[in-house]
């Protein structure tokens, strides 16, 4: 068990996300960072759904009621076991009573705590994520709160002798491109509406160093720092749309649907960002400056090598701890 | 600095010459595809919508077709390897669709009418000039078809709404508007599954539940279903 002992707003249970009840209307949900969740469980030897704690509010505290492994990856948030400090993205096994505390990020804004097993909430249509919006999934669909006790999945690995390591965080092992003024680099594909934009709206869309707004969660990212401007407006039907498309509502200011966005839309779409950076902006908080750097389907599909590349090198080292 | 907005992408997105009667594909990032029916917001081009739903879920590569209005998101499971290829041949699949005929069920959703939770009535009423037992009168006595199912879990897009109260949507959304709230957003109607911000007009309020996630079919709704809407009171 694990008993949470402080949690601000919007701390959820989230997994990959549930795929496959677009067309019931369901968002998908899921964790901002699916490196970070990929490497905790990677790490403990998970399967690769299993749930765990997305923190993006702090400080937060749990305590283990057993002898338990676990690991806190994502967010660099100077995580203490027992009042002692972990190196970012690391595992290790808590005694019964040890208090695992995490403060405020020095770098990301998301941090996730995963277990042996995973976080053992019951699927709803086929996936422990948090669906706040419509209250199910998750604990009880709804954010964990302190006094919350909190099941963890059977642990084959408990008596592993090796059980304190870490790995490369995502960020340093895969760098975004370095652009100046001082700004994220976040790769897109332009989308359907790109091309309804006047040539000078397009530049600035490019050129622009955009603001996350404070109006931003895990349903999009409100971006500032121009007006993208139609020249009439676009009556666009509803449609589908996923995670990280760029969309232009009629005041101009671009907004990025995320993890816990509408499955539907209809404002027009000047872009889609690109799987490989997805799980960077999810790290990025509010008041981060981005750019759009413009790229092909071909290099949107040829950036994975490097992020399939570390998820393989994580599976190395763990597999490697395991048989010391 | 390198000049990144000129440069060209591997792929023409959106085609640069859609020809008459072909749907636009466009994509969102590498895993989804957007097809959108060309012509008017009709039954037939939502049939057709329907069908190459059908038939593209069978294929190997697609994870998820999501209809929408007039148009069908396709969720990939692996990116594309070749982009041109695979654009030819949904436009070649649309070309090609065989006619079939979607045969929903019908649903009767009871509906208290005006009130506290059907704010919008008299907005509704004003602006197409008639009171508002007739703008009551005129939602009730059609059936709707269910197009799409989006947006919240199990909200239907309802199409076939009499032309007379046609309501924009708000600029400004209501703030919590209750889950069960019969509304009308433009020319389409539908009944609110979430208490949340919404910017459709509430006319009145269901009691009926539109959505269980722990049910074997969680949305009461499905694309092609036929939806009446009945006077349970009303409320002026």
């Amino acid at each position: 068990m694990i008993e949470i002992l402080t949690s601000h707003a919007f701390n959820t249970i989230q997994d990959r996300g549930r795929f496959g009840a677009r067309r019931l209307g369901v968002s998908t949900s899921g964790v901002m960072d699916p490196l970070a969740l990929a490497a905790g469980n990677l790490m403990l030897g998970n399967a690769e759904d299993a749930a765990a704690i997305e923190v993006q509010t702090f400080p937060f505290r749990l305590r283990f009621t057993a002898t338990t492994r676990f690991a806190v990856t994502g967010a660099d948030c100077s995580a203490r076991l027992a009042d002692r400090a972990l190196p970012p993205c690391w595992c290790g096994r808590a005694a019964a009573g040890d208090v695992l505390a995490l403060g405020m990020p020095k770098r990301g804004s998301r941090a996730y705590v995963a277990v042996p097993g995973g976080i053992a909430v019951p699927p709803v249509l086929g996936s422990r994520s948090t669906h706040l919006r419509a209250g199910f999934g998750g604990h009880e669909g709804r954010a964990i709160a302190a006094g919350d006790r909190l099941a963890v999945g059977a642990d084959d690995g408990i008596e592993a002798p090796r059980a304190d390591f870490g790995v490369m965080p995502a960020d340093v092992a895969i760098p975004a491109e370095p652009l100046e003024p001082t700004s994220l680099a976040i790769r897109v594909l332009r989308a359907g509406e790109y091309d309804f934009f006047p040539a000078e709206m397009q530049r600035l869309f490019w050129e622009t160093p955009w603001r996350i707004s404070l109006q931003s969660d895990r349903t999009g990212y409100r971006l500032a720092g121009a007006k993208l401007l139609l020249p009439r407006p676009v009556e666009m039907r509803s449609h589908g749309v996923v995670s990280g498309v760029v969309q232009v509502p009629p005041a101009g200011e671009p907004i990025i649907q995320m993890s816990d966005a509408n499955t539907a839309g209809g404002y027009p779409k000047m872009a889609a960002v690109i799987e490989a950076d997805l799980w960077r902006l999810g790290q990025a908080g509010p008041g981060t400056l981005i750019r759009f750097v413009d790229v092909s389907y071909r290099d949107a599909v040829a950036a994975m090598e490097p992020v399939a590349a570390y998820v393989a090198r994580i599976a190395r080292t763990a597999a490697l701890y395991r048989t010391l | 600095m390198l000049d990144r907005h000129s440069r060209q992408t591997d792929i023409a997105v959106p085609l640069a010459a859609v020809p008459p009667g072909a749907p636009k594909i466009s994509f969102i990032g590498t895993h989804a595809v957007l097809v959108e029916a060309p012509g008017d917001l009709c039954l037939e081009q939502q049939n057709r919508i329907w069908t190459l739903a059908e038939l593209v879920s069978a294929w190997p590569n697609v994870a998820e077709a999501v209809p929408g209005v007039t148009n069908l998101m396709l969720v990939l499971k692996a990116p594309l390897e070749d982009v041109d290829a695979f654009v030819a041949t949904l436009q070649e699949t649309w070309r090609r669709l065989p006619r079939r005929e979607r045969k929903g069920k019908l649903i009767e959703i009871p509906v208290i009418y005006g009130g506290e939770l059907g704010f919008d009535l008299p907005a509704v009423a004003r602006r197409a000039g008639l009171s508002e037992r007739e703008v009551i009168r005129i939602h009730a006595e059609r059936a709707y078809t269910v197009f799409a199912i989006a947006s919240s879990p199990g909200f239907g897009y309802l199409s076939g709404l009499d032309p007379r109260i046609f309501m924009p949507r708000k600029t400004v959304p209501s703030l919590n508007m209750r889950a069960g709230s019969v509304t009308i957003g433009g020319m389409q109607t539908g009944v609110a599954v979430l208490t949340s911000p919404n910017g459709w007009n509430a006319i009145g309020w269901a009691e009926q539940p539109m959505f269980d996630p722990g049910s074997e079919t969680p949305s009461l709704m499905s694309p092609g279903d036929e939806v009446r809407f009945r006077i349970d009171r009303i409320e002026l």
